[in-house]
Parts: C-alpha cells; sequence; structure tokens
C-alpha cells in the first residue's frame, strides 16, 4: 500500500500528510511534484493536502486543478482508484468537479482553527470502514474557506446515496447548527464521490494521527483505506 | 486581429448568503447608513484579448469564465467589451 502525496506550491500539509501515511500509519509514501505528468504505478491512493495552493489566488484550488499533475489525478480517479482530498485538497477536489458542490467563506468570516467533533455517518466506504457507524471522532479544522454549499438537488443526492460521510456533532453526537463550525449545509464535513473512490474533507485527519499530537483518530482514515486494497 | 478589453464583474449567486456582503451592511448601518441594504461583494477582473471580432472574443472569455475565473456552482459573472485603442 502506498500514498502519493502531490505538492503543489503552497502545499503546507504535504509533510504532515506524509508522516501519518508512513510514520503512523506504517504504509509507503511517496510525495509527487504538481508538474509531474505521471504517477508511479504502484500508488495506490493519491493525497491532495491541505494549505494554500497557488496562494488561493482567484478562488481556494481553483488555479491548483489546472496543474499538470492534475490531468493525472483526475484520470486516476476517474478509473476508480481512490483520491483523498484533505482541506485545499477538498476545494481542489471540488473546483475540478471531482467531487459536487463548493467551499464558500466560513459563515462568520473568521479563518477557525480548532479541534471539532465529527460523527461518522457512514462506514460503508472506502474512507472510513475502520470506524464504526455513529463514532464520534476528534479532528482539528484550519481554514477560511470550510462551509461547504450544494444546491438541492445535489443535496438530496448526496443524502440519498449515503455519500455524507462525516458531519459536525457535539461530543456525544447531536448534529445541529450550534456545532457547526463553519456554516456548512447540513453540517456536512466529508463527503465521497458516486463511485465512492473519492474523498473530501474539510477536517484533518493527518494531523490527528500520533497519540504524541494528543489524538490519533484521524489515523484510522489511512488504515480504513488500506483494509479496502487488500 | 483586433483588440479588446473587457471587464468581467463575478459575484456571488441570488440566494447564496454573501457573508462579506451582510458584514458590510451591518458596518454601514452602524455609522447610520440605515437606508442601505443588499449589500453583495463580488470580483472584478479586467483583461485584454486578441480576436477576429468582438463575437469571437466574448466566446473565449465566456469560455474562460466557465472554465477559471468564476465557478458557475457559486458564482454569476457578466461580461463587458469594448474595443481597445
Amino acid at each position: 500500500m502506498k500514498f502519493g502525496i502531490v505538492v503543489f506550491p503552497g502545499s503546507n500539509c504535504d509533510h504532515d500528510a506524509y508522516h501519518a501515511a508512513s510514520v503512523n500509519a506504517g504504509f509507503g509514501a511517496q510525495y509527487l511534484w504538481h508538474k509531474d505528468t505521471l504517477i508511479p504505478d504502484d500508488i495506490d491512493c493519491i493525497i491532495l493536502p491541505g494549505g494554500f495552493s497557488y496562494g488561493d489566488y482567484l478562488r481556494c484550488g481553483a488555479v491548483a486543478q489546472f496543474s499538470p499533475l492534475m490531468k493525472e489525478v483526475k484520470k486516476f480517479g476517474e478509473s476508480g482508484k481512490y483520491v483523498v482530498g484533505i482541506c485545499n485538497g477538498f476545494q481542489i477536489l471540488t473546483e475540478t468537479g471531482m467531487l459536487p458542490g463548493a467551499l464558500l467563506k466560513n459563515e462568520n468570516l473568521n479563518f477557525i482553527c480548532k479541534d471539532t467533533n465529527l460523527k461518522v455517518i457512514s462506514n460503508d466506504s472506502a474512507f472510513t470502514s475502520a470506524y464504526n457507524k455513529g463514532d464520534i471522532i476528534n479532528i482539528p479544522i484550519a481554514h477560511g474557506e470550510g462551509n461547504y454549499y450544494a444546491d438541492d438537488d445535489t443535496l438530496k443526492m448526496l443524502e440519498d446515496e449515503n455519500l455524507i460521510v462525516f458531519k459536525y456533532s457535539s461530543p456525544d453526537g447531536i448534529i445541529e447548527k450550534q456545532y457547526n463550525p463553519n456554516g456548512s449545509v447540513n453540517n456536512i464535513a466529508g463527503i465521497i464521490s458516486k463511485k465512492g473512490n473519492i474523498l473530501g474533507m474539510m477536517p484533518h485527519p493527518e494531523r490527528y494521527s500520533d497519540t504524541q499530537l494528543g489524538c490519533d483518530d484521524g489515523i484510522s482514515i489511512f488504515k480504513s483505506i488500506a483494509r479496502s486494497l487488500s | 486581429m483586433n483588440k479588446y478589453k473587457a471587464n468581467i464583474k463575478i459575484t456571488l449567486r441570488e440566494g447564496i448568503l454573501d457573508v462579506q456582503g451582510k458584514t458590510v451592511e451591518h458596518a454601514l448601518h452602524s455609522i447610520g447608513f440605515e437606508s442601505m441594504s443588499a449589500v453583495r461583494i463580488g470580483k472584478f477582473v479586467t483583461l485584454e484579448i486578441k480576436a477576429e471580432s468582438e463575437t469571437a472574443a466574448t466566446y473565449q472569455i465566456e469560455n474562460a469564465c466557465k472554465q477559471i475565473i468564476a465557478n458557475p456552482i457559486i458564482e454569476d459573472y457578466s461580461i463587458e467589451i469594448t474595443k481597445a485603442e
């Protein structure tokens, strides 16, 4: 099992993702430069890490989608292989259309950096199978534009097809507006694609994958992916 | 080939809460401009383009707007073209 972590100019969670995938979860990991035009054959899962790719100019993720490697990442995703977008990576996935919806400015206009409780809405996915449905996990967020938006039809499709994997909740799993840090519609924190092979989430599992950092609730995402490949 | 100048105005689509606009609206009210409402904030992009005609220029800019300049899921855009000197 090997992760490929794409490095854009302005990525700043690439090393955290590498550390979580390799040192914490114990899998292979390799950086992939955004100007490369080839994804090595032994890569099983691409991670688009957090950060501020291309300075977030124009819109978050808008410019990164045209990096040469992103063409290959699109093909990789279309072929059914696994792609994970975390924070800025999620924004890139929505900009490319690999995931539906868009990320707007946080409702309170603040950049928010704090721990959040996420409820595992579905563990019937390649990314969440190592959790139990209904688990409450602690994963930090750090973003200014994480307010997930989708129109009513898209939202209905996401709910009906069980594509929402994480929602912001209280510590005991109550999903209400007051536990929503950024204004995301229906408290959505993470979604998967229709085929189930692409995950986008605003919270940072790679930052909580090491007990030395206080929490390793995020590591199960990496373990779920490996499990689904075996 | 002619040279044209385009002004592109991008705003959040109607119906999407514009939190920046709301914040500015509150600020306006707090300093006495209570008569102002429906404040919305957008982006303004200008560019120059060489094209055979205004129609051809507009066509290309429309494509650019759909692909990168705006995100049609959340934004509306309008294009204003003038012939450059």
